[in-house]
Parts: structure tokens; C-alpha cells; sequence
């Protein structure tokens, strides 16, 4: 091992270097100069970020458990751009006075648990990717808590914790079963080991599912989504919902199309049946919610039923529509939390009848999160109905026409619900609408980066190229 | 560039700070985007005589190479007659809406934004961006009714939108089937149709997908029995978005059926057809009698445009020349009339505020220009020869009688009863409405036709008249155009 095999893990290493740069600055300030730890952090994951973007070599090191390849590097520069917007939005969050004091706490847990999910990601065998599962999830849920004066924030980090350390031991048990009947926990491996006869493998295959499936809330495994967001602080909350499932997504894809692709047939069916449940109840749940943050987690959950669409097909094209899906579902539900951010900030209003006529006074506002709904339901010429279309079309490439059509007649209900803030906004009336408020310089920023994200990774091709190029499928 | 021109124009206004800035930027927009269309009119009748090709002035750019998605544009003559009808109506459109009051700069953004969707969806050539510029149609949809609307309003809104996007949902499986099956003896899948009309597409791919595209064209269309958007829908909506949904997005449903789902699929169109025709007949004629039984002035039209987008896609299934170059006509005559229509039906509402006919009487002694045009408009809808309803009307129904089995003609017979039946409701509208003693003293001191109120609904006029007295210029462009089509549909006769 050289300096070349160390520099693959650039990404990670950068990001442990950040956190304990940020530790370092927490230890030698005292409280009172403890804001500038917010530009430095802010900063450094900028820098991160960028670098990120540079080409790399394709590799693996430590006898293979790490690895990194092109696609494994573009699915962590999206997931970058993306904790990037909530660290901009979170600024004014953080910097207030019942915060104050645990500001280095939120960067090093959210380096953290980032670092993890990117081993998560260029994991090459089972072992490093339960390392960076765990990673991941430990500092997630002492996030969860971070309001410490809101029951709602403590049940929310009680919640995540157990339903987390139920899941990993369910998925834990299961790559057990792996090494047990095929002898190794390598991917490569692993995969050539594999029969569609052997019910403990299938067994095995299930468990890891189910592991998975929490984390990208799934049904039946959801039910922790709602009241989990609903009890974070909406920085956690954003954080959950975009990046921690779609870093999930992101090696659940990759380890069924490399591992499992022996026993395709299997899990295509689990899939199948999936999808039709977490599209349908995730919309029908939906439906009810007037609190904003409840309603954009079953929207999330649904969302992540559509997703399964590219999944269940197998193909390049499919996994390309998934990364380009999860980009799209990063910059819309961004977006619309920054928007319910903002607001709850600085009128702690977060009922979706307290925004009516929010046109009338905030009418920048009030365009963002048209524009943020209308992405997530699908509607041109925002990047959603491109996303959309090409998880319909890797689904149809496979022949798989009766789940288009009732996804398509999912997305139909979720257009209602999506129309619902939008109607608030645009159509009631208020006796008192929520006052005129001009908002920070940060959280502007994060919001504008969302809305260009989404005009522009639609309508240039050169994204959606761009990833189909490195995609592979079964 | 047709699309780059409105866009620009909504960019415009979003610059503008007053009403009067709104209005004027609108109407000059507009106005370049109808001399365009003139331009394109008489360039197309110097490029139509040396140039055989299809479709003329194509011009495509790579958009999705790997899914073979391309900015694909060009013109026949149907889509150069669609084009002016709604360049026409939209200009009509800006100036009915002169004086809206609230939030006017949003109002003119979002209608000209909807007129984009529509202008792009009839120069697109490849399905997706067809597709694209569809839905970007609907969906400004929501808010014009939600927000300027009047009666049931959110209601009418949601309705629209989501029984519009159901058809959309629809279409987006039979747009995925036919490209997946565009190529079935190898090579590249495409989204282009004119691409795929050269193709042999398999029996049973299009006898699953027929049903998905016609229905979800048919529900933009007021296909029975999924017209029940429609009454509630323009009803609701305000002026200018009654007159552009009615006169040109139904259209777009029409346009759809023959363009994508009859071109492309011609076999399954030949197969299924009769069941449609049984649901257009029915359409046409519960359309007129439902218009018989209304007492308010924008239902009845409502119902009325539901006969009459009926009709049009009736003539359709008869795959026949005369009758699918009377279908045509029908989507630009009645597109103009019940443009002419909703306009009146708004200028009287806002001086009334009523649209109870019988709450209102002798409007013709009160507001005698407003009343004479509602009239002209009556005798055009019920096909008085000089006015382009009879032009259309009398088209459709000979090429429907071409048919010789009975099932086609007894079709047709039902179908004609319709004339009837809206001679009916159009008398007794304009007997109750305009004639007769004036039942509301207050009504008295009403003004007639303000000067924009009148170039609207001139322009309108104008235009009907036109195609009633020299329709021939047009039907022979449509006529030139529909060649490939009935040769498709033909050949397998």
C-alpha cells in the first residue's frame, strides 16, 4: 500500500480530517467566540465537496473490502451537494442562543455519520459495509435528540435508536447466514456462492432486505419515518430524508445488481409487491397529514416507492434512473424543507392551515415550495417529471407495464396531496396571514441552490448522460 | 420559436410593475405570436408547392442521446391551421381579460404560459417533448380556475387537474409502449413519430396500448364518460381560460387521438374504433341534451362544447378522408365559436352578475352590440351556411354516410339528431336571453361593449367568418396533409 491506494479514500479521509478540525476549534475556544465555527465548518465541507469532483482512478485497497469506481465517487459528489444545502440551511438554525453551545457537536455528528454511510458506500465486502452501516447510524440518532428542551426531539432519537439497533441486528443476523452457507463475505465472492435453491441463502437475502428496507422506509418497515421527523429538528429532518435514504438506496442498488444478481428473480418479485405497497400507503397517509413535516415524510415514503421502479428492472438504465432520481429527490426535498424550515424559524408555525395566503405576503416563498412540490409530484418542466419518467421508462424496458400504470396512478393521489400546500398558499384566504419576513442570507442561498438544481438537471441532458455512463446492470 | 416567443413574453411581464405595463406587454406579445403564425401561413403555401415532404420545416436537436429524445419540431397543414386557431384565440383571450383586477401580472403569466404548453405540443414531432409541453398545458390550469375562478371554484379546480393528469398517467404508458415496440426488427427505439409511422409496430403491443392512448387523449377530448370535468371545469374558470381551454386544449385531445393514437397505431384503431364510436355518439348526444336542460349560460355551453368535441373525434373514427378533413375544420370552427361564445358569456356575467338566463331578458335592447354578435355566434353553432359551423358540420356528417354498413350509418343518423337538439337550446337561449321584455329594471343602465371587449370578440368573429365564406384554402391544406394518414388507415380496409 502506497500514498496513490490511501488517496482513494479521499473522501473519507478529507471528512475525518473536517471533524477533527472542528474538534480542535471547539476545544480551543471558549464560549463566547464559539460562532466561527460555523464558517469554518461550512468551509471545509465546501472544499470537501469540490475536491470531491475531481477525477479519480478506479481502485481497491485492504484486500478488497474497500473499493471505489466512478459511479461509487459520483454517488458520493451528489450526496456531498446535498449535505452542503442542509449545512447552509442549518446555519441560522445552529448559531441560536439554545444551540450555541453544542455547535460542534452538530458538524462532527454530521461529518460522522457521513464518513460512515461513504464506507457504507464503497464497501466490497459485507463486513465494511456493516461497519459503515453502524457508522452511520449511532450519530444519526444522537441527532434525532440534538433540541434537548422538546420531548418530541428526545422521543424522536429514542425512536431511531431502537427501531436502528433492531433492524442492524436483524441485517447482521443475516449476513451471517451468508458467510455461513457460502463461506466468504466478500461481494465478489459471495455472489459465486449463491444458489436460488439453498432456502437458508434466501432466507439470508430476506433479512438483508429487511435491514435495508428500514432504512429506505419501506413498508411495512416505515412506521418509525413520521414520528421520527416530525420530532427532529428539520436540519435531522432534511438530513434523514434525503442523504441517509438515499445512501441506502445508493448500496442497496449496487449490492443487489452485483451480489444477488444470481437470484434475480427472486427479489424482483419481493420488489414488485413493495413498491405497489409503499407507493399506495405512503400516498394514502399523505393524504391526511396537515402538519408539514409529517406530510413531507410520507411523501418521502412514497417517493421511495417509486424508486424501487428502477430498481425491480435490473438494467443500466435503471440504476442510472435511480441516481438521477435520488439527485432530483435531493435538490425538490430540500427545497420544500427549506422552505418549512424558514418559516418555522421564525414564526414556529409548521400547520399546513397556518400557510394560507402565504402568496400575499411572502411571494418568493411561496413560489419556492410550488416549485419544490411540483418536482416531487412529476410535473414539467421541473427535474421530478424527468426523474419520474425515466424510472417509468426503466420499469416499461422490462416489460413491467401493470406496475407503471399503478404507479402512475399513484403519482395521480400524490398530485392531490402535493396541490394541498399549494391551494393554502395560493387559493384560501387568511384573516391573518403569516407576516412579511425577510430571510437570511444562508437559508436564501440554499434555497436558491435547490431551485436551480432542479430547473437545470432537468432540462440539461448532460446529468443524466453523464450517469448513465458509469451505470451497469444485471 | 413559436414556444421561445411566449416565454419570453412571461418573462416580460414578470418585469412589468402595473396593470398597464401587464396588459401591454401581453397584448404586444401576443400579437407578434399571431402575425407569426400569418407569416407561417403563407410560408407554408410557398414551401407546400415545391416541397412534398411530410412534414416542412423540421428541425430536430439531440436532447436524451441515449433515449433517443429529440427536440424534434415541424409543421403540416393540420398543425398550421391548429397553430392559428390558437394564436387567434389567445389574443382574443388577452384582450377579454382586459380588466382583471387581481393579481393581474400572475393571471397574464400563467395564461401565457399555458399557450406555450399548447404551441410547443402542436409543433413537436417527437412524443416526449409532446408529452412535456401536454402537461405543461394543465397545469397552470389549476391555479387560473383556483385562484380567479368564480362558483365551486377549488373544487371545478381539483377535479379538472386531476381527472386531466389521470389521462395523462394514461398516456405515459401508451407513449413508453409504443417506443419500446418502435423498433421491432432491431435497431434504435425512438420517440419520433413520423419515424415510427414507417414502422410495423406488433398486433398485440397495439391492441394494449390503443385503449391507453385514445382514453387519455379522449379524457382532454370530452370522451363519454370522461367528460365530467368539463360542465364543473369551464363553469368555473374565468373568461379568458374558459375561451383557451374550450377553444384549444380540448383540440389538443382531438389532435392527439389522430396524430399519436390513429397514426401510429393504425391495425388496433381499426379494431377498437367502434367502441369509441359508440361513446362518441353518445357524447354528441348527451352533450345537446344536457345543454337543453341548463339555466346557467356557461353550463350550457360547457355542454355544448361537449357535443361538439364530440363530434370532432366521431368524424375521426370514420377514417375517411371528408370526414377526418370535417373533423379539423370542426376543431377550428368550433374552437373559434365557443371561444366567441365564453367571451360574451363573461362580458354579460360582468355586467349582470348573473348567468341565470332566467334572470335576465331583453338584453338586446340594453347592450345591442354584445347581444347581435351572441346571436351570429348562435346561428355559427348551429351551422348557418356563410358561418364556418356549417362548413364543418356538413363535411362530417357526408363523410361519415360514405360508410355503407349499418352500423356507421345508424351512428351517423344518431349523430345528426344533434343539429336539432342545438338549434333547440341556441333559440331558446337567445329567445329567453336577448328578446323578449327586460326582466331586471336594474339591468337598464348597463353599458355596451367596451372598445377591448370589442376587438376580442371582432377578431373571433372575423375569423368564423372567413372560414364559412372561402373555407377552401384551408380544407385544401388540411386535405394535402391527411394524405399519409387515410393511405395508413387504408391500406388495411
Amino acid at each position: 500500500m502506497n500514498i496513490q491506494d490511501i488517496l482513494l479514500m479521499r473522501h473519507e479521509l478529507f471528512l475525518i480530517f473536517a471533524a477533527l478540525v472542528v474538534l480542535v476549534f471547539e476545544i480551543a475556544t471558549d464560549d463566547s467566540q464559539k460562532s466561527i465555527i460555523t464558517p469554518v465548518a461550512l468551509v471545509l465541507f465546501a472544499i470537501h465537496t469540490v475536491v470531491g469532483f475531481l477525477p479519480l482512478t478506479e481502485g481497491s485497497i485492504f484486500g478488497g473490502s474497500f473499493h471505489t469506481t466512478n459511479l461509487i465517487s459520483l454517488m458520493k459528489d451528489i450526496l456531498n451537494v446535498g449535505v452542503l444545502i442542509i449545512l447552509i440551511q442549518a446555519t441560522k438554525w445552529i448559531n441560536m442562543s439554545a444551540n450555541k453551545v453544542k455547535i460542534s457537536e452538530f458538524y462532527i455528528l454530521t461529518f460522522t455519520t457521513l464518513a460512515g454511510m461513504f464506507f457504507m458506500i464503497s464497501s466490497g465486502d459485507f463486513l465494511m459495509f456493516y461497519l459503515g452501516l453502524e457508522t452511520a447510524t449511532i450519530p444519526i440518532a444522537a441527532l434525532a435528540a440534538f433540541d434537548r428542551y422538546k420531548n418530541k426531539s428526545a422521543e424522536a432519537g429514542i425512536k431511531l435508536i431502537l427501531s436502528s439497533t433492531l433492524s442492524s441486528g436483524i441485517l447482521l443476523y443475516g449476513i451471517s447466514m451468508i458467510y455461513g452457507t457460502t463461506g466468504s463475505v466478500y461481494y465478489s465472492e459471495v455472489a459465486r456462492g449463491l444458489t436460488s435453491a439453498d432456502s437458508l441463502q434466501v432466507l439470508a437475502m430476506v433479512f438483508f432486505f429487511a435491514g435495508m428496507a428500514f432504512k429506505i422506509s419501506l413498508v411495512p418497515f416505515h412506521l418509525w419515518t413520521a414520528d421520527v421527523y416530525e420530532g427532529a429538528p428539520v436540519s435531522v429532518t432534511s438530513y434523514l430524508s434525503v442523504i441517509s435514504k438515499g445512501a441506502a438506496v445508493f448500496i442497496f442498488t449496487i449490492v443487489l445488481f452485483t451480489v444477488f444478481k444470481v437470484v434475480a428473480p427472486l427479489w424482483q418479485d419481493v420488489v414488485y409487491v413493495i413498491a405497489i405497497a409503499t407507493m399506495t400507503i405512503g400516498n394514502l397517509f399523505a393524504l391526511r397529514q396537515t402538519n408539514m413535516k409529517r406530510f413531507l415524510a410520507f411523501s418521502s415514503i412514497a417517493q421511495a416507492g417509486f424508486i424501487l421502479l428502477g430498481i425491480i428492472s435490473g438494467t443500466s438504465l435503471g440504476m442510472a434512473s435511480v441516481v438521477y432520481y435520488v439527485m432530483v429527490y435531493i435538490f425538490s426535498n430540500l427545497g420544500a424543507f427549506g422552505v418549512v424550515s424558514i418559516i418555522s424559524a421564525h414564526t414556529g408555525k409548521e400547520d399546513m392551515t397556518e400557510y394560507n395566503g402565504l402568496y400575499k405576503t411572502n411571494p418568493k416563498l411561496s413560489l419556492a415550495l410550488m416549485l419544490a412540490l411540483f418536482s416531487l409530484a412529476g410535473i414539467p418542466p421541473v427535474a421530478g417529471f424527468f426523474g419520474k419518467f425515466f424510472l417509468f421508462t426503466a420499469a416499461a424496458q422490462k416489460g413491467y407495464y401493470i406496475l407503471v400504470l399503478i404507479s402512475l396512478l399513484n403519482t395521480i393521489i400524490s398530485l392531490y396531496y402535493y396541490l394541498m400546500p399549494v391551494k393554502a398558499m395560493f387559493i384560501n384566504k387568511n384573516e391573518e396571514p403569516i407576516a412579511f419576513f425577510k430571510s437570511d442570507i444562508a437559508s436564501k442561498v440554499a434555497i436558491l441552490m435547490c431551485m436551480a438544481g432542479m430547473v437545470v438537471v432537468g432540462l440539461s441532458s448532460t446529468f443524466f448522460e453523464s450517469i448513465l455512463k458509469y451505470c451497469f446492470g444485471i | 420559436m413559436f414556444v421561445v416567443v411566449p416565454v419570453l413574453t412571461t418573462l416580460g411581464i414578470l418585469c412589468t410593475k402595473d396593470l398597464k405595463g401587464t396588459r401591454i406587454v401581453s397584448a404586444i406579445g401576443m400579437g407578434i405570436q399571431l402575425l407569426m403564425s400569418f407569416n407561417l401561413l403563407f410560408r407554408y403555401f410557398a414551401e407546400r408547392k415545391v416541397n412534398a415532404a411530410e412534414m416542412l420545416f423540421q428541425k430536430s436537436y439531440m436532447w436524451y442521446e441515449s433515449l433517443n429524445i429529440h427536440y424534434t419540431v415541424g409543421v403540416d397543414g393540420i398543425a398550421v391551421a391548429m397553430i392559428l386557431l390558437t394564436s387567434v384565440v389567445v389574443i382574443a383571450g388577452v384582450f377579454a381579460s382586459w380588466s382583471t383586477k387581481e393579481l393581474p401580472r400572475e393571471f397574464f403569466t400563467f395564461l401565457i404560459l399555458l399557450s406555450s404548453g399548447v404551441f410547443g405540443f402542436f409543433i413537436s414531432l417527437d412524443l416526449f417533448t409532446m408529452f412535456l409541453f401536454y402537461e405543461v398545458a394543465v397545469i397552470p390550469m389549476y391555479l387560473l380556475i383556483g385562484i380567479w375562478g368564480t362558483g365551486p371554484k377549488e373544487y371545478s379546480a381539483m377535479k379538472l387537474t386531476l381527472m386531466l393528469m389521470g389521462g395523462s398517467a394514461l398516456l405515459i404508458l401508451g407513449l413508453l409502449g409504443i417506443y419500446f415496440n418502435s423498433a421491432p426488427d432491431g435497431g434504435q427505439l425512438t420517440f419520433n413519430i413520423i419515424e415510427i409511422s414507417k414502422v410495423h409496430i406488433p398486433i398485440e403491443a397495439q391492441r394494449f396500448f390503443f385503449p391507453f392512448l385514445f382514453v387519455g387523449f379522449g379524457v382532454l377530448g370530452a370522451l363519454f364518460p370522461f367528460h365530467t370535468w368539463s360542465p364543473d371545469g369551464h363553469a368555473s374558470a374565468p373568461t379568458a381560460v374558459s375561451m383557451l381551454h374550450a377553444g384549444v386544449l380540448m383540440k389538443l385531445g382531438g389532435y392527439g387521438c389522430f396524430r399519436v393514437a390513429m397514426f401510429l397505431l393504425p391495425e388496433a384503431a381499426q379494431e377498437m374504433g367502434w367502441i369509441f364510436l359508440v361513446l362518441t355518439t353518445i357524447s354528441v348526444v348527451y352533450g345537446a341534451f344536457g345543454a337543453i336542460w341548463q339555466k346557467d349560460l356557461k353550463y350550457i355551453n360547457a355542454y355544448s362544447s361537449v357535443s361538439h368535441c364530440g363530434m370532432v373525434i366521431f368524424a375521426l373514427l370514420m377514417m375517411n378522408k371528408t370526414a377526418m378533413d370535417g373533423a379539423i375544420l370542426q376543431m377550428i370552427s368550433h374552437g373559434l365559436m365557443t371561444a366567441l361564445f365564453f367571451a360574451l358569456i363573461g362580458m354579460i356575467y360582468g355586467r349582470t352578475h348573473t348567468r341565470n338566463i332566467y334572470e335576465m331578458g331583453g338584453l338586446m335592447k340594453i347592450i345591442p352590440f354584445l347581444s347581435v354578435i351572441y346571436v351570429i355566434a348562435g346561428m355559427a353553432s348551429l351551422g348557418l351556411p356563410g358561418l364556418s359551423g356549417f362548413v364543418a358540420e356538413m363535411t362530417i356528417f357526408v363523410g361519415s354516410f360514405q360508410h355503407q354498413d349499418v352500423f356507421h350509418r345508424v351512428c351517423t343518423i344518431v349523430a345528426t339528431t344533434s343539429i336539432v337538439v342545438t338549434a333547440v337550446y341556441i333559440l331558446r337561449v337567445v329567445g329567453i336571453l336577448l328578446l323578449g321584455p327586460i326582466k331586471n329594471s336594474h339591468f337598464e343602465e348597463l353599458k355596451d361593449a367596451s372598445w377591448w371587449e370589442k376587438t376580442s370578440l371582432l377578431t373571433l368573429l372575423i375569423a368564423i367568418l372567413i372560414i364559412g365564406i372561402a373555407p377552401f384554402w384551408l380544407s385544401n391544406m388540411i386535405q394535402d396533409s391527411l394524405t399519409p394518414i387515410v393511405t395508413r388507415l387504408s391500406i388495411l380496409q
